[in-house]
Parts: C-alpha cells; sequence; structure tokens
C-alpha cells in the first residue's frame, strides 16, 4: 500500500516553479500536497497530486526530469501528538525518516503525512500496528 | 618480429642525440639562412644571423617562431630553400579558408620521410610480412603516400586502397588477405562497423594491426575500432608543414608518441607569452625541422597543445615523447592564468554517470576575478529521489574538475535537453569577461 510522488528537478531561475505549476494547470491536475528541498542552484520539487502517471509525462514533455517513487501516505489524528506517536513507533524500530511533509487530508477532518522512509513496507507496517491508516492512491482521487 | 626500423638511431644514448642534435640545429639554421630570404631577413632581425652563435640546445630560444601565417603569406614557394629543379615532389593539405599549406620534397626529403615513417610503421607492429590496406584518400595529401614509401621501405606489401567504397574495401580485405589497414579513426571505425555488419565470419579477415592518423584519436575511437575488428591500433603524428605523418608515433608501450628526434627538434611553449616550458608541462608543441632540405622550419607553432617527456621508454627509445594532444590552442580558454581545454572537460563529464555529454561553459569576471561555470544536464531523473545522491554528484563532479583543471568550477546541473547542440567546440563557451558585471 503506497502513494505515487512526484519529484521534479527545477531549475533555480526566473519562472522555473511557474513552468512546473502551469503545465499541471492547464491539464487540470490537482496538486494536494508540496514540499520543496533547494539549494542555489536548483531544487527538487515532491508532490502527491490526483493523477501521478499522468502528470509525469505532462512534465517529461516539457523537457522536465520526473521521477515517480511510493512513497508512505498515512492519516494523521486531530489532537496532540498524533504526528509523535507515529515518529515514536517509527523510532523504536530504528526506521530512518529521510525526508515527511504534511498535507490536507481529502478525507474530511483529517491530516495526513507522507514519509519517505527506506524500508516502506515494514514502516507501513509499524504504523498500522500503532494504530495509523495509510492512504491509496485512489483514495486521493475526486469521488 | 621487428622491434625497431633504425635501432642504432632510435636507441642513441641521449647525449649523443643531443651532440647530433645541435650539429645538425647549427646547419640548418646556416641552411635556412644562406637559402630563404625570408629566413635571413628573420635572422638577422633577432640577431641570430647564420647561427655560427649558437652554442647549445637552449640558444634556439633565440630564433624566431614560424607560424601558419608564414605559409599563407608565402603562399606557394616562398619558403622554399632549393631551386624548382631539385623538388620531386609537392604536397599540399586543404585549407579551409583560402589558399592551401604547401610542402616540396627534394630525392632526399622523400628518403628521410620514408625512414620516419617506416620507424613509425614497425614501432605499431608492422612487419615485411604484412599487406597494408592504404584508406587514406590518396592526391595532394601527405597521409596516403607518406604512408605508402615508408611501409615499402619496410617490405611490406602495399594496397593503395584510397578512401570511399566500402564494398570494395571488405572484400579486398577478405581476397587479399589484408593484415593490416591504415586509414583516419574515423573512417576505420566506420569501416570496423561495416565489418561487423557485412555478416562474414571474423576467420574470413586477416586483419591484426590498424595505423590511425590524420585526425585526433579518442582513446574510446581506438578502443572501439580495435575491439570490432580484433586488431591493435597505433596513432601517430605529423603535418604538412613538417613533411607530413612520421613525425612521432606509439611505440608498444603506447605511453607517448617518440619523436623521430634526429629529423625534428621538439619545444613546449606557453602559446600566449612564448615562453619555454619544462619537460611535463603542457603548452603548445613547436618543432624545427632538422633534415629538410627542400622546405627546412626553424620553431614552427603547430597550435597542437601537448606535453613532452624525456624519460627512458621501457621501449628502449631513448627519443623523445609527445603525449596525446589536448586540443589546439584556438580552443584555449585562460581561466584565473590557468589553460583550460575544453577536451579536458569533456574527458570528465564523458565518465559521469547520470549526466548529458552535452555542456557549456560560462566565464565570468567578478571583482577583477575568473569564475568558471560547467553546466551539463541531469538525465538520469531517479537520482532526485534522494537528495543526498543529487548533491554528491554535483560534489564529484566539482572535484574531478579541480583535480583534472587545477582550478574551482562551479556545477550547475540543468533540465535534460536544455542547453543547446552544437557541431564545434567553440561555441559552447560563452564568454563573459568583457561584458559589465551582473547583478
Ligand atoms: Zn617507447
Amino acid at each position: 500500500m503506497s502513494v505515487q510522488q512526484l519529484s521534479v528537478f527545477v531549475e533555480n531561475k526566473q519562472g522555473g516553479l511557474a513552468e512546473v505549476t502551469r503545465a499541471l494547470a492547464q491539464e487540470k491536475i490537482n496538486i494536494l500536497a508540496l514540499s520543496i528541498a533547494d539549494t542555489t542552484d536548483y531544487g527538487v520539487l515532491r508532490m502527491i497530486v490526483d493523477r501521478p502517471e499522468e502528470a509525469a509525462e505532462i512534465l517529461k514533455a516539457q523537457n522536465a526530469a520526473v521521477a515517480l517513487t511510493d512513497v508512505l501516505a498515512v492519516k494523521m489524528p486531530n489532537h496532540p501528538g498524533g504526528l509523535d506517536g507515529a515518529v515514536q513507533a517509527l523510532s523504536k524500530e530504528n526506521i530512518g525518516i529521510e525526508y515527511m511533509y504534511a498535507f490536507v487530508c481529502p478525507l474530511p477532518g483529517e491530516a495526513c503525512m507522507v514519509f519517505r522512509v527506506e524500508d516502506r513496507e515494514k514502516a507501513g507496517k509499524v504504523l498500522e500496528d500503532a494504530g495509523y491508516l495509510q492512504l491509496v492512491t485512489s483514495d486521493l482521487y475526486e469521488r | 618480429m621487428q622491434v625497431f626500423f633504425q635501432k642504432d638511431i632510435e636507441t642513441m644514448p641521449r647525449k649523443e642525440l643531443e651532440a647530433l642534435q645541435l650539429q645538425k640545429l647549427k646547419a640548418a639554421v646556416a641552411y635556412c639562412y644562406h637559402h630563404t630570404s625570408f629566413y635571413r631577413e628573420r635572422l638577422d632581425k633577432a640577431g641570430v644571423g647564420d647561427g655560427s652563435r649558437i652554442k647549445q640546445l637552449s640558444d634556439i630560444q633565440y630564433i624566431p617562431y614560424t607560424t601558419k601565417d608564414d605559409f599563407r603569406d608565402h603562399y606557394p614557394f616562398g619558403l622554399m630553400a632549393v631551386p624548382m629543379k631539385e623538388v620531386v615532389r609537392i604536397h599540399a593539405s586543404s585549407g579551409t579558408t583560402g589558399k592551401p599549406t604547401v610542402g616540396v620534397y627534394t630525392r632526399e626529403d622523400l628518403d628521410i620521410w620514408s625512414d620516419c615513417v617506416a620507424r613509425v610503421a614497425v614501432a605499431g607492429g608492422v612487419t615485411a610480412e604484412d599487406i597494408v590496406q592504404i584508406s587514406f584518400g590518396y592526391g595532394l595529401f601527405t597521409g596516403a603516400l607518406g604512408l605508402h614509401y615508408g611501409l615499402e621501405k619496410i617490405g611490406a606489401t602495399v594496397i593503395p586502397a584510397s578512401s570511399g567504397n566500402t564494398e570494395k574495401q571488405m572484400m579486398m580485405f577478405r581476397d587479399f588477405g589484408v593484415t593490416g589497414l591504415v586509414a583516419t579513426p574515423s573512417y576505420a571505425l566506420y569501416l570496423s562497423e561495416a565489418v561487423k555488419e557485412a555478416g562474414y565470419p571474423m576467420s574470413a579477415y586477416k586483419l591484426r594491426l590498424g595505423i590511425l592518423g590524420s585526425e585526433p584519436c579518442t582513446p574510446e575511437m581506438r578502443d572501439q575500432i580495435e575491439e570490432n575488428l580484433g586488431i591493435y591500433v597505433s596513432d601517430n603524428y605529423g603535418m604538412t608543414e613538417l613533411g607530413g605523418p612520421g613525425v612521432a608515433g606509439d611505440c608498444p608501450m603506447r605511453q607517448g608518441m617518440h619523436f623521430a628526434e634526429d629529423h625534428f627538434l621538439p619545444e613546449i611553449i606557453q602559446p600566449e607569452t612564448g615562453e619555454r616550458l619544462g619537460e611535463g608541462e603542457m603548452g603548445e608543441l613547436v618543432v624545427t625541422t632538422l633534415s629538410k632540405v627542400g622546405m627546412p622550419v626553424l620553431r614552427y607553432r603547430t597550435k597542437d597543445i601537448t606535453s613532452i617527456t624525456y624519460e627512458p621508454c621501457p621501449c628502449g627509445r631513448t627519443h623523445a615523447r609527445m603525449s596525446k594532444t589536448a586540443g589546439r590552442t584556438d580552443d584555449m580558454l585562460i581561466i584565473k592564468g590557468v589553460n583550460v581545454f575544453p577536451t579536458q572537460i569533456e574527458s570528465v563529464l564523458i565518465g559521469t554517470p547520470h549526466i548529458g555529454p552535452h555542456y557549456q561553459l560560462v566565464v565570468r569576471r567578478k571583482n577583477y576575478r575568473d569564475t568558471l561555470e560547467v553546466r551539463v544536464e541531469l538525465i538520469n531523473a531517479d537520482l532526485l529521489d534522494h537528495y543526498r545522491e543529487l548533491e554528491a554528484l554535483q560534489r564529484g563532479l566539482h572535484d574531478r574538475l579541480k583535480s583534472v583543471l587545477g582550478l574551482e568550477a562551479k556545477v550547475t546541473l540543468v533540465q535534460p535537453k536544455t542547453l543547446e547542440r552544437f557541431q564545434g567546440k567553440a561555441k559552447r563557451i560563452l564568454d563573459l569577461r568583457d561584458q559589465p558585471e551582473e547583478e
């Protein structure tokens, strides 16, 4: 169980990011989550979108360097300590988190969290055992 | 197998060789002085005169350089040192712009030329048993006839095939039992691929060696040709102004090309200042002919960038070796006083995974300091998932460029297919130093 994440190489030049967002908007791709890691030269844009494979093709056609990877997405209960419980559970099993970011869940009233970990299967199981519900791509489509 | 063509000369102790060179240099300067008005004027102006005051080889530094422009300005026979009656052959290189460069040969010149080519060919493995197909274009070009007479001198069987008609070339390979190929690297590569595609078993071919020349051959090209044809390839160096091929050539060690130092005196200079450089230093190759009669040349600036070593070679030859040419002075950039050649940068990029072969060099000047930026395309998007790998790629490139170039270059990754595609090298360079500073 996983969600596909889109990683896009963005040159740090005027309008670099805008090229990506415009291309996706034109094709009515909905961006649900976004995180950017950047240096002075370039950034890597990570996104959860509703139609990831289609989005990847659209950006590749624009000569963008694009990668699709499976990441772990879980629902976060909307109360203090919600995130902490998940991080503690992973830490107890020695699962390192490469990066993570939050987004608004399409299911009402809850937040979601994306985790990039080395062993996704194991991490998913650890979180499920700790009572966290995993999302799959179909959860992100309009329904 | 024959190892040397003229063993006594090729393995002459350096002290003896240098004494011979000094004696021949003095004679060459006197000869130029007395037989051409061009050199007489130059030598008088420089205070060298007829060279009788030359006491050591390094005194060559007082002799003015001769350039390609001198050949052009004195086209066709202004640099000739003998009456036409003494000349038995004329060659010329096709000038891409304007007039060709002319070379004239007396009977003695042809004899020495074929000796030089024979040395290179023997060092490249040719014996009297070999059947060698010359697939250089014949005509005014020095390559084909140069190799032709050199190979005949060894006693090899020569097939003057000339270039073109690939089917016929391959037919002769098979039917005549050809063991050696003489061609340009690009034509040899083309032929080697045609041989693979022709469908005959490799046992139908007896090819075992190749002598390539007349254009630079990258190690990758050489390896490919060797693999496709199952042959051993040697490289050699020469140019029309110096009489053609045979100036220097690979020995079996393939760690530099040995000059025919009894006939050619090499030097390395700093191309900008003309200052003489030492052993192992990269710079422009300058060559003085020591034996030429028809059209001798003093200190010819070849525009080729290389270095020279006088270290003894395991093959037994004592003559100096030049490294593979690293480019032409025309392509050279000087950044923070360091000579940079696009070929050096290419060699780093070609060996690096995840990036494309295209690049752009941007040179800027900030606060009176030069900066170099190397822009390359990221072609493997899989790295995006691991930010650390992207950083490692960039850092690795930076470090390797630094060790190869000897200066800091900023490496910028750009999107695939966004750098312009060019045929030549020069246009990959964006030199903004004459422009006002950014920001
Ligand atoms: Zn050697």
